[in-house]
């Protein structure tokens, strides 16, 4: 396989569009994952918390 | 008693004394080094420019040496410090950054003002249009934006792991590391140093020298991660993280060249012609997609709902947005070289990424926005707040119109035109100075342990001098860009050009009087707010104990951390 203009052409119109496709599902099902909601939540409000002026012992 | 002492003198002493003896003999052999380092470029690049900057890299070393040694025989700190973040380098860089932010803003009023009057260079080789404007542009960008993100990024990592950083060597070294860096930027553009890279000028030992330092950094944060007591990562972490990997990856090879000699500044670059062009913009666009997006996004998920005392609307958003903007800025530099030699199809790969990325950009946009909604009072009420909405409708108008200038029939009539200048400053004026200016504003009371800001009223005067300099600025470059766009491309009845290259001057003159007016609009806030921080931190720390009860986040530690010293 040589490395000419076709070949990376034809790369990425293949893998780049596929691999894009499947990292926004994955993306898309970890952000909204069940599990998940509660540590993002959890997150969210951790910051606005008074009590964080000092790390953890 | 000696603790009590530290808290309040918080001067380079105070700062010296609180790193232990060992990082104390680490910080002067690297300072050793960097001196002989730079010993060894003016040896060895006597008769050439880069002589110049090895006096400069060994000067600024013995001066953080001078500080090093006034301190360096004050007693072990107390390892009670440990139950404290560590807040100094942040410290620092807020300083830095708006000092930076007053040079880089001075000297881009003065080439907007060369622009309108030439004369302005006074006959000087140093003060040509051609170096000062990198030394603008790198002024703000990496000097202002880049210390406030350091500055921050330091800030929010400790409080979103509720971990202090690993150690107390390595932020400085990358804080003080990055400053020799901007400071050899500048310096070299003024004596006519450059690799005539837009936002990569800075020759090659200026380069590897940023890798050193940036490595450093991002093992700061990988090394703070890991001691993180939060188990999830809050999302600015990982917008933060974004910008200091691509901006390491972007760095490098981008700036992959070869000097002519050990001895000269001079370098060429790795690769020629159509190559060289894709590089450079995949380089120039990534800068703005995680320098100036990705950084500074970060800034916006901690300070505004930090600020705003409410979560982020959608923390889910968050996230998509996330990956949205990280996975397809890179892929639309190639939009800066449309109906070039560039092939037609990265063009267009370019163009519709490009548009694709509005999606992730506005959800970003709105996700801040929709976090204020129910707290439009507050907005109302507080101008470092304002600061901060005002840089998320930015982010959406500036992130729209670049979605649309990448289209190539739209860049044919922008391309080259003030308009793209205007839609930079739209970016770089409206949101990343305001989210910066929110959140220094929101961050210095913190850190410095004060009820609130010197004056409130000064916030609100920089709040309405940045907007009416944004403004100003973003509609002149408007009608001058598509005025010239449209000159341009303007054919008589024979089918030649109808005006010529000077006709478009002519008639672009009085809106560079505008910008420049629009520009020192902007500096005069960014004074103001020098001022205000300034005040605030010089002010005596509050000893009253209903002031002490009013600060924003509360700090009972100071006293008694003081009387368990005792």
């Amino acid at each position: 396989m040589s490395f000419d203009h076709d070949t990376v052409t034809g790369f990425a119109k293949s893998f780049g569009l596929f691999y894009l496709i499947a990292m926004s599902i994955g993306v898309i099902v970890y952000a909204y994952w069940p599990a998940n909601r509660k540590q993002f939540d959890h997150a969210a409000h951790s910051i606005i918390s008074d009590d964080e002026d000092r790390p953890c012992p | 008693m000696i603790q009590g002492t530290w808290i309040i003198q918080r001067g380079g002493v105070g700062m010296v004394a609180l790193l232990t003896a060992l990082e104390r003999t680490y910080a002067a052999i690297i300072l050793v080094f960097v001196i002989c380092v730079g010993v060894a470029m003016a040896v060895a690049g006597r008769g050439d420019l880069m002589a110049a900057h090895g006096w400069i890299v060994a000067l600024f070393g013995m001066v953080v040496m001078a500080v090093l040694l006034r301190g360096i025989d004050a007693p072990e700190p107390w390892e009670e410090r440990f139950r404290e973040y560590y807040d100094d380098p942040t410290k620092v860089g807020i300083i830095l950054a708006l000092i930076w932010g007053v040079i880089g803003m001075f000297v881009g009023v003065w080439v907007a003002a060369l622009l309108a009057w030439p004369d302005l260079t006074f006959d000087a080789a140093w003060a040509s249009f051609g170096r000062l404007r990198p030394v603008h542009t790198s002024g703000v960008i990496f000097g202002f934006g880049g210390n406030a993100l350091i500055a921050t990024s330091f800030h929010v990592l400790q409080r979103t792991t509720r971990a202090r950083l690993p150690d107390q060597l390595s932020p400085w070294f990358v804080l003080i590391g990055y400053n020799l860096f901007c400071v050899l930027a500048a310096t070299g553009y003024l004596m006519g140093l450059t690799q005539s890279k837009e936002y990569a000028e800075p020759e090659w030992y200026a380069d590897l020298w940023l890798v050193i330092v940036w490595v450093v950094y991002f093992l700061i944060y990988i090394r703070t991660l890991a001691r993180r007591r939060e188990p999830h990562i809050y999302v600015a972490n990982w917008y933060y993280m974004a910008f200091i990997l691509v901006v390491a990856i972007l760095h490098i090879v981008n700036n992959l060249a070869v000097p002519v000699s050990i001895g000269h500044a001079k370098s060429y670059s790795l690769f020629s012609g159509v190559q060289d062009a894709m590089t450079q913009w995949w380089y120039g666009h990534n800068a703005v997609a995680f320098f100036l997006t990705a950084g500074f996004l970060g800034m916006l998920y901690y300070y505004l709902p930090k600020r705003a005392g409410r979560p982020i609307y959608s923390y889910r958003m968050s996230i998509i947005s996330f990956w949205g903007i990280t996975f397809m800025y890179m892929w639309a530099g190639s939009h800066h070289l449309h109906y070039t030699a560039l092939p037609h199809w990265v063009q267009t790969l370019g163009m519709v990424f490009s548009l694709v990325l509005l999606v992730p950009s506005w959800a970003s946009a709105g996700n801040a926005l929709l976090t204020l909604n129910g707290a439009w009072h507050k907005v109302r009420d507080d101008a470092v707040l304002r600061f901060m909405m005002l840089a998320a409708i930015f982010y959406g108008i500036a992130t729209f119109e670049g979605s649309f200038m990448a289209i190539r029939a739209v860049n044919s009539l922008s391309h080259y035109t003030d308009w793209t200048v205007g839609h930079v400053h739209a970016g770089a004026l409206g949101w990343v100075a305001m989210i910066t200016f929110g959140s220094l504003y929101a961050l210095v009371p913190w850190m410095w342990k004060r009820p609130a800001l010197y004056s409130a009223r000064l916030v609100e005067l920089h709040f309405w001098l940045a907007l009416a300099g944004t403004v100003v600025y973003v509609f002149a470059m408007w009608n001058s860009g598509i005025t010239q766009g449209l000159m341009w491309r303007t054919y008589d009845q024979n089918g030649t050009l109808a005006y010529s290259f000077i006709d478009t001057l002519v008639a672009m003159h009085p809106y560079y009087i505008a910008r420049t007016v629009g520009g020192l609009l902007f500096l005069a806030g960014a004074v103001v707010a020098f001022y205000n921080i300034w005040m605030t931190i010089s002010r005596p720390a509050p000893v009253d104990e209903g002031a002490a009860a009013d600060l924003p986040v509360e700090p009972p530690a100071p006293r008694a951390w003081a009387q368990a010293g005792e």
